[in-house]
Formats: C-alpha cells, sequence, structure tokens
C-alpha cells in the first residue's frame, strides 16, 4: 500500500483538541506520524493553506439501492461522498424492499466494497418493512454490520411499538434514530404558516416534529437507549432537547444544511428544490436551530442526501416527493450557516462533521491519533466556488442551492489509507 | 410601414398597458393592472349587447380547456369567451386522456402545445400547477383555479361586479364567508380587493380560517353576527361537504346557523347590501333561497360579468405586448 | 414640405369638410355619424355639431373602438385600453358617414368597415378624414377630405391635435421616433 506524507497543512483535530501546522504520515492504511520532519513517503500530498481533518462522516444519507437505482446507487452515492469530502456515511433502509434484514445489510456493505470509495455502512430498519409495527430482526442485522436504526422517511407512530423498540435497542446499546414526525398532523406540503396560507398548500406543522420528540422523550426517561433526534428543524424541537439533555437524558440530535440556511419563503414560486420533510420552516426555527448548534444541544451535522429523478421533482408541487441533495455541498454550506458569520470555529465544525459522528455510531474514526484508521479529509477553508449540480459526482440533481457562491471544499478525500478523491481547479475527479 | 400609421391614429401608450403572457394569480398583479382589465372588460361587455355577439380578436387562435377537475360553468364561460373572440376552442377531460395512465402534467400540457393549441385554460387540483406550466410550455396559460391557491378570473369578476354596484371598490367593506383555508376564491379575491382599497373581512371557523390571514391584511373575525352589519358586501363561499366529513367542522346544520347568510341575519345588514357567490350554491346551507334570488343578489350579474371579464383576459394575454416579440 | 399647421387651418379645413358632405346629404333625411376613436369621435362631433347648426335634424351618432378588429394586434407595441364601440341609432338602411383624422394605410378603414358590419348593414358607408396623407396599402378611398399632404415622407407621422382632448387644434407633420 502506498505511503502518503500530507504536508504542510494545520491539523485540525477535535479528538485531541489540536488545532497546528504539522505534517501527517499515512502508512498501510493507518495515521503512522503526526508532527514535524517526518520520514518520506511514496506519495506527498501538499496541504498548504488547508486544514487536514479527520475525515468527514454524514450519518443520514439515501442511497435509492436497492429497489430505485436510477435516482442513485450505492457506488453513484458513495463517488458524491468522497466528492464531498465524507470518508464514511450511513445511509437509510428506506430502500426498496427495506433494509429490515441480514441480507439486506450484507448487501449494502457487498456493495459498498465493489465500489470502493468511502464507508457506506448501512441503518437497519427498525421495524419489519418501517411498517411501524413488529420489530426487525435488530441483533442479526447489528451482527452483519447494521451501523445504527431508523424506520427514516416515517416515525414510529405507535407510542407502545416506539416504547418496546427504545428497550429492544437498548440491549445491544445501539442507536435509534428518529424522523420525528407525527403522521396525525402530517400530510402537508410544506410548512403550514403564512407563506402556505398565500400559497394555498396544505401545511406540515412545527408540532408534529415537536410532539414526537416530547413523546420519545418521556417514553425513553425510564429505558434508557440512546436517542437519535433526526434533522431538527423547528425552535421548540431544539427547547425540548436542550431540557431533555440537561435532565441527563440520553438524547442526541442532528441538523441538515437546509435548515440552517433556508427558510419557507423560498417555496414561493413552486420550486420543488425547495420541498422536503421535514420542511423549510421560518427565519426563527433557524435562528434557534443555529443556537442549539452553538450550545452543544444539536450534537452532529447530517445532510439527509435525498436523491431524485428530475422528472420526479418536475410535478405539481403536493405531487413531487420530498427530498433534496446535499454531500457534494454540505461542507461549504456548513461553513456559510455556522462558521463565516462567527457562530463556530473550524475546529468545532470538524468535530461536528467527524468526532461526534463517530463517536455516536461507534466508528473507529473522528480522530488523527497515530494508530487510528487513515481516514482523513483534506480542506481548503479558502477554495472559492460556485454550486454547480450539473458537474456533481451523484446521479441526481435536485439541488436547492445550485448556483450558490460558496467557500470552502475538500481537496483530498482519504479513505482507509488511499486517495479516493482528489480536487483540481477544474472540480475534481473521483479515483476508482 | 404599416405601423406608422396605426402608431399616429392610436392613442398615446400608456404606462399600464398589459405584458403579461399569462394570467397565473391576482397576487402578481399591480392595482394599475386589474384595472386595465377591468377597464377592458367594459368593451367586451358591449360586444354581448350586439346581435352579432363576436369581435375577430382572437380569429386563428386555438384555445384549449385543460380541466383536471369537474367544472361545467368555468368551462362554459371560457369556452364562450373564446367563441365570441373567433377563437376555435378544445376541451380536454382528464378521464379521456392519458393523465389517467401515469402521464406528468407537463407531458400532458406539452402534447397539447404540439398540436398548435394557443393558449391553455388551466384547472388543476394542485396549487402552483399554472406557475408549473408556464415555467415549462411555451403557450399562454390561464390559471381558472389551481388547487386552494387561486382563481384570477374569478377575482376580478368579483371586483367588475362590485365596482359596477358601488361605482368604486375603495374603502368599501367586504365579508368573505366559509370555507376560507381551502377556497382560491377567497385568496384571489383578497389580493384584488386589497390592491384596489377595500377592507376585507375573512369570516370563517378558526378550523377553516388560520390567522395568518390577518398577515395578509384581512380581519379574521370568527364570529358572523358581530360584523354583519358593517358590510357593504358579503361573498358566501360554497360549503364543501368533503370538509365536514373530515372533522374540520362538525355538521351541515351547525354552520348554517353559525356562517349561513339566513333571514335572521339578512335582516341584520345594511339595507343595501349586496350579496354574491361564486356559484355553485348549495341553496339553505350557506345562502337562503330567496336572498340568493332576490333584489340584493349580484349573483347572476356575477355570471354575466364573468363572460367580459375572461374575454378581456384571454384577449390581454394572447396580444400582451412583450418587447420585441412577435406573435 | 410644410410641417406645421395651426388653429386657423385646422377650422378651415375642417369647415371644408362639413361643407362638402352637406352638398352630398340631405338635410331632411336621416343620417349616422360615426367616429374612430379616439380623435375621429372627436372630429365626428364636430362635424355633427357645425351640420346640426346647418339645419340637419336627424343626425344618429356612434363611435367605434377598431382594436379588436385590426389585422396587426401583434405587431404593435404597449397600447391603451381598448375602449367600448356605441352605436346610438339603428344603423340598417341608413347612410352612414364614418370619420377619422388621418388616412395613410388604409387598414384602420378596413377594420372600422368589418366592425360596422356587425353591426348592421347601412344603405351606405361614406367615409371622411381630416387629413389624406398618401400611402395606401389597400384599395380604400376617402369621399370627403379637409386637406391633403402628398409629400409626406414614409417615415414621418402626421399627428392631428384637438383642442377638446390635447388642448389646441394643430396638425403637425414630424419623423416617427
Amino acid at each position: 500500500m502506498t505511503s502518503i506524507l500530507i504536508q504542510g497543512g494545520t491539523i485540525l483535530d477535535p479528538s485531541q483538541n489540536m488545532e497546528q501546522r504539522a505534517d501527517l504520515l499515512i502508512d498501510n492504511g493507518k495515521i503512522a506520524a503526526v508532527g514535524a520532519n517526518l520520514p518520506s513517503a511514496d506519495r506527498t500530498i501538499s496541504a498548504a493553506g488547508c486544514y487536514v481533518t479527520p475525515g468527514l462522516i454524514d450519518i443520514h444519507v439515501h442511497f435509492r439501492e436497492p429497489g430505485d437505482e436510477e435516482e442513485e446507487t450505492i457506488a453513484t452515492g458513495a463517488a458524491a461522498a468522497v466528492a464531498g469530502g465524507f470518508t464514511t456515511v450511513c445511509c437509510m433502509p428506506n430502500t426498496k424492499p427495506p433494509l429490515d434484514n441480514e441480507a439486506q445489510i450484507e448487501f449494502v456493505l457487498r456493495q459498498a466494497r465493489t465500489a470502493g470509495l468511502c464507508k457506506v455502512l448501512p441503518i437497519g430498519a427498525i421495524t419489519k418493512g418501517r411498517a411501524g409495527k413488529e420489530l426487525a430482526e435488530i441483533g442479526g442485522m447489528i451482527q452483519r454490520g447494521a451501523i445504527a436504526f431508523s424506520d427514516d422517511g416515517v416515525g414510529i407512530a405507535d407510542a407502545s411499538v416506539m416504547r418496546k423498540s427504545l428497550q429492544y435497542i437498548r440491549m445491544f446499546d445501539a442507536m435509534l434514530m428518529q424522523h420525528c414526525e407525527e403522521p396525525a398532523l402530517s400530510g402537508g406540503a410544506m410548512h403550514a404558516g403564512v407563506v402556505s396560507t398565500v400559497l394555498g398548500l396544505a401545511g406540515i406543522p412545527a408540532e408534529a416534529e415537536q410532539l414526537m420528540i416530547a413523546r420519545d422523550l418521556l417514553l425513553n426517561r425510564t429505558i434508557g437507549c440512546r436517542y437519535h433526534v433526526q434533522h431538527v428543524s423547528t425552535a421548540w424541537s431544539v427547547e425540548l432537547i436542550r431540557r431533555a439533555k440537561r435532565d441527563g437524558q440520553k438524547v442526541t440530535a442532528e441538523v441538515a444544511p437546509h435548515h440552517l440556511l433556508l427558510t419557507d419563503e423560498s417555496c414561493r414560486g413552486y420550486d420543488t428544490n425547495f420541498k422536503m420533510n421535514p420542511p423549510l420552516r421560518t427565519a426563527a426555527d433557524v435562528a434557534a436551530c443555529i443556537a442549539g448548534v452553538k450550545d452543544g444541544t444539536i450534537d452532529c451535522l447530517a445532510t439527509d442526501h435525498a436523491p431524485h429523478r428530475a422528472e420526479e421533482k418536475e410535478l405539481e408541487f403536493p405531487s413531487a416527493p420530498f427530498g433534496v441533495i446535499g454531500l457534494e455541498c454540505a461542507l461549504a454550506l456548513y461553513v456559510k450557516a455556522l462558521v463565516e458569520p462567527g457562530h463556530i470555529s473550524w475546529i468545532r465544525l470538524i468535530e461536528l462533521m467527524s468526532t461526534t459522528p463517530a463517536r455516536l455510531i461507534k466508528l473507529d474514526g473522528g480522530s488523527l491519533r497515530p494508530g487510528k484508521v487513515a481516514d482523513v479529509t483534506v480542506i481548503d477553508p479558502q477554495r472559492a466556488w460556485k454550486i454547480d449540480v450539473n458537474r456533481f459526482a451523484g446521479k441526481s440533481r435536485n439541488c436547492p442551492f445550485d448556483g450558490w457562491d460558496v467557500k470552502g471544499r475538500a481537496v483530498a478525500t482519504i479513505v482507509e489509507g488511499e486517495v479516493k478523491w482528489e480536487g483540481d481547479p477544474s472540480g475534481g475527479k473521483v479515483r476508482e | 410601414m404599416s405601423t406608422n400609421a396605426h402608431k399616429t391614429s392610436a392613442a398615446q401608450a400608456s404606462p399600464s398597458a398589459w405584458t403579461r403572457p399569462h394570467l397565473l394569480s391576482l397576487e402578481a398583479l399591480s392595482r394599475e393592472e386589474i384595472e386595465f382589465v377591468l377597464g377592458t372588460a367594459d368593451s367586451f361587455k358591449e360586444v354581448s349587447t350586439r346581435s352579432v355577439k363576436k369581435v375577430p380578436a382572437l380569429r386563428g387562435r386555438v384555445l384549449e380547456n385543460a380541466f383536471f377537475e369537474d367544472s361545467t360553468r368555468s368551462r362554459t364561460s371560457f369556452s364562450l369567451a373564446a367563441s365570441r373572440l373567433s377563437a376555435d376552442v378544445v376541451d380536454f377531460s382528464e378521464k379521456g386522456s392519458s393523465v389517467s395512465k401515469g402521464e406528468t402534467l407537463i407531458d400532458t400540457v406539452r402534447t397539447i402545445e404540439a398540436m398548435g393549441v394557443d393558449i391553455i385554460v388551466l384547472r388543476h387540483p394542485a396549487a402552483g400547477s399554472a406557475e408549473l406550466l408556464a415555467r415549462n410550455v411555451r403557450c399562454h396559460i390561464v390559471n381558472a383555479g389551481d388547487g386552494a391557491h387561486e382563481h384570477p378570473t374569478q377575482g376580478l369578476l368579483d371586483l367588475y361586479t362590485l365596482r359596477e354596484r358601488f361605482g368604486r371598490i375603495a374603502g368599501l367593506k367586504v365579508a368573505i364567508v366559509g370555507d376560507i383555508v381551502n377556497s382560491r376564491v377567497a385568496r384571489s379575491n383578497l389580493w384584488g380587493l386589497k390592491k384596489l382599497g377595500a377592507e376585507v373581512i375573512l369570516v370563517g371557523p378558526p378550523t377553516l380560517l388560520p390567522r395568518s390571514f390577518e398577515t395578509l391584511g384581512a380581519k379574521v373575525v370568527h364570529d358572523f353576527d358581530s360584523i354583519i352589519g358593517e358590510v357593504d358586501a358579503v361573498n358566501m363561499l360554497r360549503v364543501q361537504f368533503e370538509r365536514i366529513q373530515s372533522s374540520q367542522f362538525p355538521s351541515v346544520r351547525e354552520f348554517t346557523q353559525l356562517f349561513g347568510l339566513t333571514h335572521e341575519r339578512f335582516a341584520r345588514c345594511k339595507k343595501d347590501i349586496f350579496v354574491m357567490h361564486p356559484g355553485p350554491m348549495n341553496r339553505g346551507i350557506e345562502i337562503s333561497s330567496d336572498i340568493a334570488d332576490g333584489p340584493s343578489s349580484g349573483i347572476l350579474k356575477q355570471v354575466t360579468n364573468g363572460l367580459a371579464v375572461r374575454m378581456a383576459v384571454l384577449y390581454l394575454v394572447t396580444h400582451a405586448a412583450i418587447e420585441g416579440a412577435t406573435t | 414640405m410644410r410641417t406645421q399647421y395651426e388653429q386657423a387651418d385646422v377650422g378651415r379645413a375642417i369647415e371644408h369638410l362639413a361643407a362638402k358632405i352637406a352638398a352630398a346629404f340631405d338635410a331632411g333625411k336621416p343620417l349616422v355619424i360615426v367616429g374612430i376613436r379616439t380623435r375621429g369621435h372627436t372630429l365626428a362631433d364636430r362635424l355633427a355639431a357645425l351640420l346640426a347648426a346647418a339645419g340637419y335634424r336627424h343626425i344618429g351618432r356612434g363611435v367605434l373602438d377598431i382594436t379588436l378588429y385590426r389585422d396587426d394586434l401583434s405587431e404593435i407595441g404597449p397600447r391603451p385600453m381598448v375602449r367600448p364601440t356605441h352605436l346610438e341609432a339603428n344603423i340598417d338602411g341608413r347612410p352612414l358617414l364614418l370619420v377619422d383624422d388621418v388616412l395613410f394605410t388604409g387598414r384602420s378603414i378596413r377594420a372600422a368597415l368589418d366592425a360596422l358590419s356587425d353591426f348592421g348593414r347601412p344603405s351606405a358607408i361614406r367615409l371622411a378624414v381630416l387629413v389624406d396623407r398618401g400611402g395606401r396599402e389597400l384599395p380604400i378611398q376617402a369621399d370627403f377630405v379637409g386637406l391633403t399632404l402628398s409629400d409626406v415622407p414614409p417615415d414621418h407621422r402626421v399627428n392631428v391635435r384637438l383642442a377638446e382632448t390635447d388642448g389646441k387644434d394643430e396638425i403637425l407633420v414630424e419623423p416617427a421616433p
């Protein structure tokens, strides 16, 4: 295996609270050394002006394999991920058929190995068929490599099923990730507010999310499963989680780039690239999510990358599917929403994008300590670029940020000691 | 060349001339544009009084009524308006088309467009569908109702009818009553009335009338009786029974008691109250039969004016003066 | 080429026109005078007043908006609102005098004739114009002309201004903008 010396960069490693100029040596797929005057290697990468960070991890993506391969496959999704600087992603089980048994878990891992890019770790369904009624074979899926559990796309509506799920998953000290949306209040196409009233669209009230969070926190008080709230979008959701953490409850949370940058005003004009679930909310909600990231209520950042074919999105707003992609521009968007305005530092950003997610899924990652697996991302924080969906490595184009001018981009993505993606001024290429 | 003569004999171009190739909403129109349409409708009302009720303004054009929702009245109104402008009219009915086979709306309309249709009058259950089409096809689009979003020609004909009755819109107090949240008629009327300076009072139960309408400049009232004596006109919306079944309202009887224009309420109205309804009416439910047929009712005038307004709209969008465009 | 005609010139031309019309129509018989919007209508008002003063007792009136009958609707730029057409009298079987300010290509008159045919069938239609500037594109002629301008270049406009609509009477020959 080629050894790599990453030279002249600034190491940002939240796991050691390290932020300093140093070189990094990768050998045999592991971090060999960090410091100055390191031995030479087979290959040298110049990281002048760049940050050298533990590989970025996104714990919430949708790769549409099996079932909707025209939208994205595990291979194309992984290509999108490495182009975005990610070395590990966790894919959700709402495929067709769903990832609710050992064979499906193995399938995903096999496809990921074949693609040979970033690590793609499957998240198993909590219930059979994601129907919210009977528990799926959680134990078997863990054995095959499922990294966490979720019925994402929907939350578990029945309180008694949810309680059983928390109890059962706790037995494995695994993480239960919930898409919090009370179905009885749902059914809308966008946030229920002034804009939905003007547009004549049915709305999804903020309470739909908050109700399920509140219920789950109450159920979990006496159970203590590792409970994770996916894609937080409302101010009161953040507050509920904040209070629960203060009370010592085991709850973690994530937020997506669009909930840090866009509001329901973007839906005027009925462009379905602004239709996702949970929907874009109000400016107050965006501010609360940013505040939640700042004070640690929200633990990590995750894109909820959800590819769709153009024909599917080019439908009337109520009929178009929910979801937008995000892997390839996420880093720059987080910089725009959180770092540039001065809400958080770069090292804190890396913690949110690498160290904490690694901890949540119990992955040997998120750290550049010698001996660790060499999942490394090299980031040029000053690189200015324009988001252009037509140059994306993934299959789909449904992105609300097309055309945005942003700053900050991964210039090299190294997975287990191999360079899987390298940026160049014209846009970068994925290495096979 | 020939244009010189017309420029010399025509009056100076006014700044409020119509430049839109589509009519998608009243929200997007300025006060001047709305007044321009209403003024143009005057000429078309005159056409309907002649013995030969036709002008050649849209001769050679083809108009398609693309109705994805049942509606005989609106469709007939648009068909007649188009015929009086000498256009050819074709109808599209959802059941007979490939939509039932899973074709997208854009594909369906592009197929129609490829056959040489110039104007599409669209009625569709999805809010935003008219805008979706305007972005994706080349023909003129006239929104005849897109879900709960807007029904701009209804808004315009309601304004025309009010102006005909009162000589003005500014300063009028108009109540719109009923299932507001699901009503495109309510929204279009709200925009039109506000832009022309009227005061709008929306009346209905909280389950059918969210507070957010206050942000748009309307007064939101749940007690019909509290404002009945102060309004110049009431626009009674049709009760949709599916809403009652979906538990947004307990029963038809209770709706009539609280929000219907009954005799008792009518007796408390201003003497010269003007009663409107977009139709079709549920007699005895949202409005008493004899009030609907009585001297205070403008319902039939709305229908007559609808024809003139739609002729004006079709004429204007088809001949919209776009910079550098030639049709 | 003369480029300006003042109030006195205009007044003389209108009187000249009225005289020629009077010579052609019997004062005791009905006559419908229809002006083409907008200045043709103003002109028609003046002519009707002059004829009434000369003893014409059965003058019917009307105003025609020809916008909806034009054959060039899509070619001309932003234009004012189309206004209603009103014909007071029954026009069947009576002579009708169509009045316009400037006769140029003839297309406005063709549109006016089309419009009139939707209203009825006059016994005869005659055309009176204040200015005939030549340049016909259709086989149309005026029966009564106040002023003939034969040397106006095609890239110039002839603009008639009348006191009732424009503040003063004048005729201007100006380059087109």
